[in-house]
């Protein structure tokens, strides 16, 4: 009868400030990709909304891409490819941010036009209809409805790309897994320092996911 | 300027399409005990009975809010040692996306049994059937039909999640690309081709997934039989 | 003033004594290959309150939409206040096209008021926010002055006491006269109504009649696409008969109303009479 293994979560406390250093370099990542994404994603989505082809077909392409790429592939392409192309180096942080960026902003571009598109037409033509420019129309009245409907899908994406963080460890990146990996190599102590690792996450993911399910259940329509 | 020579990528082509090979067997078994599994933790989580939802809901809930990698790498490097057995990257990596797919199947399946009106239930309790009978033959029929576009488009994310298994080193297409790239000294050209050839096969599949799509919401809902 | 090959307006101000407010020559819009109007004139004068009515798919509303540029004319011209609207496009002047430029058709729009007919209201403000929404991002107003004039124009309409009430708690009448009072705001030259009690059920109709009613006694000039049949008659100093895309008959109501010459206007009223008026 072999004896059950024998939990020891010393080493992983005792480092308490090498996993701090790593939860840093997550949250410096996630603020870029949230930043970058929404921001890029937006202006991506009004592009598939509008009706010219020369903007609606290089938007279009940019989302095809970039929804239909493993985000690993694309965050490997920025770190080992990309540098060919360019008289300098690119960093693993730089690689990331672009890879999970441009991911999440061919998603979230997605979220916004259906949003756009969700809001009836009458809308638009009463804007229209009392002298407001498209764009006008576009900032006052459409927009602000379609906010509120995308909250719940906006935030999931978030919470992806909070999650998508960790795939920056595949380039060397000081975050929270690439720490893990580095206590668990120095200490021989995988099943404790991962199991750490999984439960920061859970605890940081935790609450967000639940509003993000309240904020569905207020505005009255479910996510499958 | 960088010139472009795919040829030395083209002379490993053998290694990438074992790599795309690879890739298709971890997604596909990944399914395969995936789906069945987010369908029994669907079940449960419905179930009246606390014992069975509350396990439930903890698998879904952690493996939903947990990332991936995270959770590959817990099966790979801790749980062999917990439970004193060998771990191959490949069984590792089946392990993982099944569990983790399973979590997202189940909400699907659950949304989709859910929204089968309640008049569905009423009408196969009236008749005298039991519960499970209801389920069986009169609410999942209807739910599936219903659930199958986001079925497909879960298994199409599931093959885009799966090349995390090449950060542990299983043979899949990104795992062989990296190596065709160190042995070519081509990256820019080894990560492009396979950038290209993930687009096309997951484009490919998320146009049939729509084309399916519009079928089936042609073909209107809630069929009898 | 008009030209003689316009139709006589028939009843209303006599010619020649005010300018044209608003003026059609040759209107037509095709959707495609399908032609809706085919030939538009029409000259609209100050306080003119017009009637328009026809048969689904006669063009009435896409008539309306054009005065207004919700749609672009295929051909013909527009003209308010003696500007014709868009430019010749060059080399085509016999072919009646014209080219739009968005930003003059957003100035027009500021002078020509719209009621539609699902009301529209912009359901994350209030009653007083979406009266106000035309003067402050417009009209440039200050939010005081916006706030007073708003507040005045929704108790013209008799809604003074759901001015902080959002269009989701609001009755479909009302939600009509706070469009009502949303257009107003602007100081419209011209007001066009899409079949404004259309959306409504019977009971809430009355009280869009009413206020229409009360605009129609101001003096203001309105064109007006209903179903009503018996307010048409009570409200109008002018009614457009529309068939298949162009004016089919016109005159006082009594004329078109109670005593039309041609058969299928008759037919039209034979069908919608719901009274006697």
């Amino acid at each position: 009868m072999s004896a059950a293994y024998r939990w020891n979560f010393g080493p992983v406390l005792e480092n308490l400030d090498v996993l701090w250093a790593g939860a840093l370099g997550t949250l410096r990542l996630f603020v870029i990709c949230v930043v970058l994404g929404f921001g890029f994603g937006l202006v991506v989505g009004l592009g598939r909304h509008a009706r010219s082809r020369g903007v609606h077909l290089p938007a279009t392409a940019f989302v095809e891409f970039f929804r239909n790429t493993p985000v690993l592939v694309q965050i490997l392409w920025f770190y080992y490819a990309l540098p060919i192309l360019l008289p300098f180096e690119v960093s693993p942080l730089t690689a990331a941010a672009l890879g999970i960026s441009l991911n999440s902003a061919a998603f979230s571009a997605e979220i916004y036009r259906g949003g756009i598109e969700s809001i009836d037409r009458g809308q638009a033509e009463a804007a229209r209809a009392l002298g407001m420019t498209a764009a006008q129309a576009m900032r006052r009245i459409v927009l602000p409805q379609a906010l509120r409907r995308m909250l719940p899908a906006l935030t999931n994406r978030g919470i992806e790309i909070f999650k998508m963080t960790t795939l920056a460890s595949a380039v060397a990146y000081v975050e929270l897994l690439q720490q893990g990996k580095l206590l668990a190599s120095l200490n021989f102590n995988p099943i404790e320092t991962y199991t750490v690792i999984a439960v920061v996450f859970f605890l940081c993911l935790f609450p967000l996911v639940q509003a993000t399910y309240a904020l569905e259940r207020r505005l009255g329509r479910s996510d499958a | 300027m960088h010139v472009w020579n795919f040829a030395p990528v083209w002379a490993n082509a053998d290694l990438l399409a074992l790599g795309l090979l690879n890739t298709l067997k971890v997604t596909g078994a990944a399914l395969a005990f995936g789906v069945p599994l987010g369908l029994v933790l669907a079940l449960m989580r419905l179930s009246p009975s606390r014992l069975l939802r509350w396990p439930a809901s903890a698998v879904i809930e952690v493996f939903r809010t947990t990332p991936p990698l995270v959770q590959l790498f817990w099966f790979f490097f801790a749980l062999p040692i917990l439970i004193r057995v060998e771990m191959t990257p490949y069984v590792a990596a089946v392990l993982t996306f099944s569990v983790q797919s399973a979590a997202f199947f189940a909400e699907v399946f659950r949304g989709g049994i859910v929204s089968v009106e309640r008049g569905q239930w009423e009408a196969g309790r009236a008749l005298g059937m039991a519960p499970r009978q209801v389920m069986r033959r009169v609410v999942l029929p209807q739910a599936v039909k219903r659930m199958i576009p986001a079925f497909l488009e879960r298994a199409i994310e599931l093959m885009k999640t799966t090349t995390l298994v090449a950060i542990v080193s299983y043979a899949d297409l990104l795992f062989q690309t990296n190596e065709v790239a160190q042995k070519t000294f081509r990256p820019l050209e080894a990560f492009t081709v396979t950038a290209l050839i993930y687009f096309v096969v997951i484009f490919v599949a998320s146009q049939l997934v729509h084309l399916l799509e519009r079928r089936l919401a042609t073909s209107g809902e809630g069929m009898a039989r | 003033m008009t030209t003689a090959a316009a139709p006589s307006p028939g009843g209303g101000t006599p010619a020649g004594s005010a300018p044209t407010l608003m003026r059609v020559r040759g209107l037509e819009k095709r959707f495609g290959d399908h032609a809706v109007l085919r030939g538009i004139d029409l000259d609209v004068m100050p306080g003119d309150r017009i009637a328009i009515l026809g048969a689904s798919g006669s063009g009435k509303s896409t008539l309306l939409r054009c005065l207004n540029f919700m749609e672009r004319p295929s051909a013909g011209v527009v003209a308010l206040a003696g500007q014709a609207v868009g430019r010749a496009a060059p080399g085509r002047a016999g072919a009646g096209r014209r080219s739009y430029d968005e930003a003059e058709l957003t100035r027009v729009r500021q002078r020509v008021g719209m009621v539609f007919q699902q009301f529209n209201l912009f359901p994350h403000m209030t009653a007083l926010g979406n009266v106000m929404e035309g003067l402050r991002t417009v009209r440039g107003q200050r939010e005081a002055e916006a706030r007073t004039r708003a507040g005045a124009e929704l108790a013209r309409v008799g809604l003074a006491d759901k001015a902080e009430a959002y269009p989701a708690r609001l009755s479909g009448g009302q939600k009509q006269r706070v469009a009502i009072a949303r257009a107003l705001a602007m100081d419209p030259e011209v007001l066009l109504f899409d079949e404004p009690t259309s959306a409504l059920d019977p009971e809430l109709v009355g009280e869009v009649l009413r206020v229409i009613r009360s605009l129609a006694e101001e003096g203001r000039t309105m064109l007006l696409v209903t179903h009503e049949i018996g307010f048409a008659y009570h409200f109008a100093n002018r009614v457009l008969f529309l068939h298949d895309g162009v004016i089919h008959e016109q005159g006082t109501p009594d004329q078109v109303l109670k005593h039309p010459t041609e058969a299928r206007t008759r037919a039209f009223i034979e069908r919608h009479r719901e009274f006697d008026f």
